[in-house]
């Protein structure tokens, strides 16, 4: 690897006295605060703030719907518009989760289930919200695209075991997704 | 003068010198080896270090050479004319004239001044092809597919494929799921027609049940009507299959195998010792596969063997060391079970003491044994016997694993012979003090829970809750076969290493470690052996054949250590079918 030697920049006197950095920063704060007193922060109106300026009143007031496509919040599992469950419990997720945080338990799909050829689906799927660091790497890694990390992210809970979602709580978070490609159809 | 100096370089040639050796020269991939006359190409690159990439072939079956895997680029020196002597490099070689079209490597034989190309533009090109044919009907099943992770057409493909497919037309459709047998499962959509499983079940369990029907791409593999592939050795189908066409029943969804870690040891349910892989995550066994070893079982074990571990974290298991008080067994420590043996055997004169131990512990367990029976004073010591009709491949007619190294240990020629005596003086009440090691009397030695009553102690050690501990005075649990390290010695004199792939259980010990504190309890002495090296130190000093071994120096691969002259049919078959060229390894 090469090395790439930094030169420190030169200060002068000015610079190496502090003062005059600390005194424009002391500036800069009253700016803002004058600004706020008279309600004209930045970001005012967005965050609906209440108050003196930037405050937003939470959980009573939201910041949700600024959230970006990307957001990653609470891991969920989906089903498909044929209502299907999408995860075949391959366990890459499992594998990957750098907190192991998932844990997953394979089971048959019964012979008399309409999506028996698919043979394979989580007996028991759970994510410890305590261990999950919002990382989005199951969705990255899920090769039947049936995990995604939702907008969700106040994952509260009074046990430790109300932080451990199961599969139930997991398909309800995460609902109906369409569009998804289907490879279990007939002609695969 | 010119003469004798031709004279000298005819001799020095090297095809000369190899032939000598009843060798061939061979270039491989530029750099010349010899190798013996008749190996296989594929073989000879394997010894160079060189794996050509191949499903059909397996060393201990025939080469049908179906699966063009393996093609490599292939070249002999050109022909002279008439009169015309070969040219020769200044060391010998002859230069090699390559052909234009590539060559299988595991149907063909090395010969002499050969040459072979594993690499470059034209094999590079043919794997690709062959990978690409493979994969048109290939289902993409490989988030569901047990084999996933251990595939070598996943792995090929990584390695040689193109990543995307052109196939654009509908693929071949082929059952699915089928249930072939008690313990294998098919997938046609996944086999790429090796063959492998067909060849096992002919060549080596003697039970020709699969075949191909069908013609082209619609080739499906399939068992004889009527039939079932139910051979006690149709789970080695499904380690051949380098795909996951044929997949066990019992590891069915139960783990991917990248989660496994492997811990190579010995299975302990017939006296044969074959080799295997335990395959664990966590504390839990998920599989047990056979263990190449070319002088005990070759690549294979049989299904009952294979599956015999659920017992291990079954319901069954004893994980507290436990004595009975009024009738009920109630939970006690190590330390008190220690005392309280130590009492019952002290209050008892030597004579009416006896110990039965087990052909299924291990030589250092057998040694600690024979080292308690002095410590007592007694001679009543016997083995269980366990004979059973053994099949005309890997199980051998005694089930116990260990009779040769208790025959050893123990010094005994006979170890089952006091087995009788010791049984009627129970039931006689002669005895009084009875100290079964790891061995359910009333199922396995023909006891009766009425010869049981009349004892004032029964000191049972074993891992599972069964009739003679429910029977005993004092249950102390012990750990299974794949939770402790030790040795054994095979029928054939095998001397083999068990390795520790989970930790026991609650409370539970290595029964060396009961033993030792056992015989401490008696003794009051202090403690010298904290390792099971120790134990067998020990047992080197005092039993001849085992000096200058060590745990360590047994290996993965066992030590010859007796001539017992007991012969594995298997390995007879295995020896038959290399002489006669029909398999490499």
């Amino acid at each position: 690897m090469a090395v790439v030697k930094l030169q420190r920049p030169k200060l002068n006197f000015g610079e190496k006295v502090y003062f005059g950095a600390l005194i424009k920063g002391f500036f800069l704060t009253m700016t803002h605060a004058v600004k706020s007193l008279r309600g004209r922060s930045m970001g005012a109106k967005s965050l609906e703030s209440s108050g003196l300026g930037v405050t937003m009143q939470f959980p009573e007031q939201r910041w949700d719907s600024h959230f970006p496509d990307y957001y990653r919040g609470a891991p969920a599992l989906v089903t498909d518009e044929q209502g299907r469950e999408r995860c075949v419990s391959c366990q890459l997720c499992e594998f990957i989760c750098p907190p192991k945080a998932i844990r997953i338990k394979p089971g048959e799909i019964p012979s008399d289930d309409p999506w028996a050829k698919v043979e394979k689906r989580p007996a028991e799927f759970d994510i410890d919200m305590i261990r999950c660091i919002y990382c989005g790497m199951c969705e990255e890694v899920c090769p039947e695209q049936a995990i995604f990390l939702r907008k969700d992210y106040l994952i509260t809970g009074l046990k430790r075991a109300d932080m451990v979602h199961d599969k139930k709580k997991l398909y309800e978070i995460g609902g109906v997704r369409t569009g998804l490609v289907n490879k279990w159809n007939e002609l695969k | 003068m010119s003469d004798t100096t031709s004279a000298t370089a005819e001799l020095t040639l090297p095809k000369d010198l190899a032939a000598a050796k009843g060798m061939v020269n061979v270039q491989i991939d530029g750099v010349w080896h010899q190798f013996p006359r008749g190996t296989r190409m594929i073989e000879a690159c394997r010894q160079t270090g060189t794996i050509v990439p191949h499903y059909c072939y397996h060393p201990k079956l025939s080469a049908p050479g179906n699966c063009r895997m393996c093609l490599v680029q292939m070249g002999m020196p050109p022909r002279p004319a008439p009169g015309q002597e070969p040219q020769r490099d200044e060391q010998g070689y002859e230069p090699i004239g390559w052909m234009p079209r590539p060559v299988i490597a595991c149907a063909n034989t090395v010969s002499e001044n050969m040459g072979i190309r594993t690499q470059g533009e034209l094999v590079e090109k043919c794997r690709e092809g062959v990978m690409e044919f493979l994969l048109i009907n290939h289902p993409l099943d490989c988030p569901i597919c047990d084999q996933a992770g251990e595939c070598r057409l996943q792995e090929q493909s990584v390695e040689h494929g193109r990543g995307v497919s052109r196939f654009v037309d509908m693929k071949v459709k082929k059952p699915k799921n089928v249930d072939i047998g008690p313990r294998i499962r098919l997938d046609d959509e996944r086999c790429i027609m090796c063959s492998r499983c067909i060849r096992f079940m002919d060549e080596v369990a003697g039970d020709p049940v699969l075949g191909f029907t069908q013609r082209g791409t619609h080739t499906t593999l399939t068992v004889h009507p009527g039939r079932l592939l139910d051979s006690n050795y149709s789970l080695n189908t499904a380690d051949i299959c380098p795909v996951g066409a044929l997949t066990s029943n019992d590891f069915r969804f139960q783990m991917r195998v990248w989660f496994l870690k492997e811990t190579p040891t010995i299975d302990v349910n017939c006296g044969t010792g074959t080799n295997i892989t335990v395959w664990t995550r966590g504390n839990r066994i998920h599989r047990i596969t056979p263990r190449q070893n070319d002088e005990v079982n070759s690549c294979w074990m049989p299904d009952s063997h294979r599956l015999n571990f659920h017992y291990i974290d079954g319901e069954s298991r004893i994980t507290e060391p436990m004595k009975k008080e009024g009738g009920q067994h109630v939970v006690i420590s190590w330390k008190e079970a220690f005392e309280s043996a130590a009492a019952a055997i002290k209050a008892h004169p030597a004579d009416q003491i006896a110990i039965i131990a087990s052909g299924r512990m291990t030589n250092e367990e057998l040694f600690l044994t024979r080292t308690l029976a002095a410590e007592i004073g007694t001679q009543r010591l016997s083995l269980v016997p366990r004979f059973a009709e053994p099949d005309a491949l890997l199980i051998a007619a005694d089930r116990n694993p260990n009779s040769t190294g208790a025959k050893l240990v123990l010094g005994l020629d006979d170890p089952f012979a006091a087995l009788d005596g010791i049984r009627e003086d129970v039931r006689s009440g002669r005895i009084k003090v009875l100290i079964a090691l790891g061995e359910d009397l009333l199922s396995d030695a023909g006891f009766e829970s009425s010869d049981l009553a009349g004892l004032d102690c029964l000191i049972q050690s074993h891992l599972l809750a069964n009739p003679t501990a429910q029977a005993a005075h004092l249950v102390l649990p012990t750990a299974a076969f794949a939770e402790k390290r030790g040795s054994m010695v095979n029928l054939s004199g095998r001397l083999q290493r068990l390795n520790r792939a989970v930790e026991p259980p609650g409370q539970v010990r290595d029964d060396w470690e009961v033993l030792r504190d056992l015989i401490l309890a008696l003794s009051g002495e202090r403690n010298e052996a904290h390792l099971i090296e120790d134990i067998f130190k020990a047992m080197a000093s005092a039993i001849a054949p085992l000096a200058d071994l060590s745990l360590s120096k047994i290996g993965h691969q066992g030590v010859p250590l007796l001539e017992t002259g007991h012969q594995i049919p298997l390995l007879a078959n295995e020896r038959a079918a290399k002489a006669a060229g029909r398999i490499n390894g």
